[in-house]
């Protein structure tokens, strides 16, 4: 009795071990891509100036300041202000809160749903399979932007609506992603050795398909991130996102749009953040899957 | 390959037919009652009637849903609660704006993106190669929407060279059509440098080599068309992304097409033209990307048809 609980908690140790080595052989194998270390940097800067905006800036996001309306770029507002007298780098800051959480939002929504749905599609197969891969073609037979564009006409603008349209829209590449590894993985020795160790279906999936069906999903949720904060602030560009005055970064271009002639900054700035944290996302995606794929040499 | 072209228009009728349904179910679960929002807060009881009426809003939706898809299937997508003219006739005018912007993009991001696919593969680690990587890369970061609005900061506000809004003359086409082609070109490069590096290793293009040809020769009439099958695949799936992705750059530059039309019409409130816009979008794109898997096979004598 004694030694199998010795027994288990040894194999147990020996496990996380393990996985901990893995996971800083990956992090080893990240710190040295020097493009995805920049991804990360900008977006650790990003996060961290979100936080500390308002402490750091003497200004008010949305409380308007008509008299100081349109003004150039000074040594008291870094990036000039807006049609209504705001500090556009404030409102920037504030911004990388509203569009970063959007970006991990609507992931988590993709992923919550997109995953397990792929992955019961591929392990059993079938007419399960058949109508989930029809459902996905459907979904994907709206080009682009068109799919979250009409489900925010259908529920209305509004951040929750925001992220649950963005997130269905990313959700049918994290059906297909997990199906396709699935299908993969669900032939290998150590699925069926399971399943002669009498695993249930739903214990082989969540543990031992997805676990190691990761990898790629992780590199599609970064990649991911990226997309969907290009996608909101479209959307919020349109005017049909995140509604003013909220400092979004896609509404502040939206707002920006009617003052091109008179001040660009109100559009240089947002957009400039918007392109530097999807550039940001599209690094680290790149080389977490050069991380998480040592056989993968980069050409 | 009569028979696969006609297998593959019979696979796109569910797609098509689940479209449809996903488009009839957006209106109908809007919350609320889609007559009042049609009719706006200032509308009286009876107006909303009246809308609710026209609409076929007073039968049951089984019989709604008949009807629409009965519709459908004459063309009829209804009439549009702005303007009372057919849906159809309004999509109609300015379907050519989008599709002409659409093939401008596309012929853009095909000429530049596979020049610059084909340059970083033949310079291969050369400073060339890193600024196509670079190329594609911005090309899958930039918003679209921003990119346009700074191009017309600087070439139309500061340099007046190109007009900043409208399709009446051939130069409008410059700044949009730009715009909408940068995506899609730094996907084509993408996939054009690694298809060339992967030909490029092919042990024909060492015997075309090892018989004294020049790099040339070996590159562009050798290497080159086995290259750009998987890249016809990525430039046809584009064509129809880049339809949809009209909606924004219309969005910017004031372009007459129907994804300015759609953003509008989401705005008015005019359900009839939203669900007809989203229709023509999606058929379009399921049409074109059916059009590439059959040119795909085409061109590709190695796919079997059957």
């Amino acid at each position: 009795m004694l030694t199998s609980t010795q027994e288990s908690a040894s194999t147990s140790s020996e496990r996380t071990a393990r996985e901990e080595s893995q996971l800083a052989e990956v992090w080893r194998r990240l710190r040295r891509h020097r493009a995805a270390m920049l991804g990360l940097a900008v977006l650790v800067l990003f996060a961290v100036l979100a936080t500390i905006v308002q402490f750091v800036s003497p200004y008010d996001p949305l409380k308007q300041v008509l008299k100081d309306a349109l003004l150039e770029p000074s040594l008291t507002h870094p990036f000039g202000t807006d049609y209504l007298g705001r500090d556009i780098l404030t409102r920037m800051l504030y911004g990388s809160r509203y569009s970063l959480s959007i970006g991990f939002g609507a992931v988590a929504i993709g992923l919550a749903i997109g995953v397990p749905v792929g992955s019961i599609s591929g392990y059993y197969g079938g007419w399960v399979d058949l109508i989930v891969q029809r459902f996905v073609d459907i979904l994907l037979s709206f080009p682009g932007i068109l799919l979250a564009l009409s489900l925010v006409a259908t529920l209305g603008v509004g951040i929750e609506n925001v992220v649950l349209s963005v997130g269905i829209s990313s959700m049918p590449n994290f059906i297909r992603l997990t199906r396709a590894s699935t299908l993969s993985i669900r032939e290998m020795a150590y699925v069926e050795a399971a399943r002669c160790l009498g695993a249930s279906n739903p214990r082989i999936i969540f543990v031992h398909v997805l676990r190691n069906a990761l990898a790629p999903v992780i590199v599609q949720a970064t990649l991911s991130l990226g997309s969907a904060i290009l996608l909101a602030a479209g959307l919020g560009f349109l005017g049909l996102g995140v509604q003013p005055p909220t400092p979004e970064w896609g509404t502040m271009l939206g707002e920006g749009k009617d003052y091109i002639f008179a001040s660009p900054n109100m559009i240089t700035f947002p957009g400039l953040a918007v392109f530097l944290a999807v550039l940001a996302f599209n690094l680290l995606g790149d080389g977490l899957r050069d991380a998480l794929d040592p056989r993968l040499h980069r050409r | 390959m009569f028979k696969y072209v006609a297998r593959r228009l019979l696979a796109a009728i569910p797609t098509l037919f689940g479209v449809a349904c996903i488009v009839f179910l957006m209106v109908h679960m809007l919350p609320g009652d889609p007559a009042r929002v049609i009719a706006g807060p200032m509308a009286t009881e009876a107006d909303v009637a009246q809308i609710r009426e026209s609409l076929g809003l007073t039968k049951p939706i089984g019989e709604q849903f008949l009807t629409f898809m009965g519709n459908l299937l004459h063309l009829d997508l209804g009439i549009s609660a702005r303007t009372s003219q057919p849906v159809l006739s309004e999509v109609w005018a300015r379907l050519p704006y989008t599709f002409e912007l659409a093939l401008v993009a596309i012929t853009l991001a095909t000429i530049i993106g596979i020049s610059a696919g084909v340059l970083a593969a033949t310079h291969h680690n050369s400073l060339t190669d890193y600024l196509a990587s670079a190329l594609s890369l911005f090309g899958v970061s930039m918003p679209v929407y921003w990119l346009g609005l700074m191009l017309i900061v600087i070439f139309a506000i500061n340099l007046h060279m190109f007009p900043a809004a409208g399709a009446d003359q051939p130069i409008s086409f410059a700044l949009p059509g730009l715009t909408l082609a940068l995506y899609a070109t730094g996907l084509i490069a993408r996939m054009t440098r690694s298809s060339m590096l992967e030909v490029l290793k092919q042990d024909y293009v060492q015997t075309a080599r090892a018989k004294g040809l020049s790099e040339r020769v070996v590159v562009y009439s050798h290497a080159l068309r086995n290259t750009l099958l998987p890249v016809i695949t990525i430039v046809g799936l584009q064509f129809g992304t880049l339809l949809g992705g009209a909606v924004l750059t219309e969005s910017v530059f004031g372009w007459p097409g129907i994804g300015r039309l759609l953003v509008d019409s989401i705005f008015a409130r005019d359900y009839p033209l939203v669900q007809g816009i989203v229709l023509t979008f999606s058929t379009m794109f399921i049409f074109v990307n059916l059009a590439v898997d059959v040119l795909y096979a085409y061109v590709d004598p190695r796919i079997r048809f059957d």
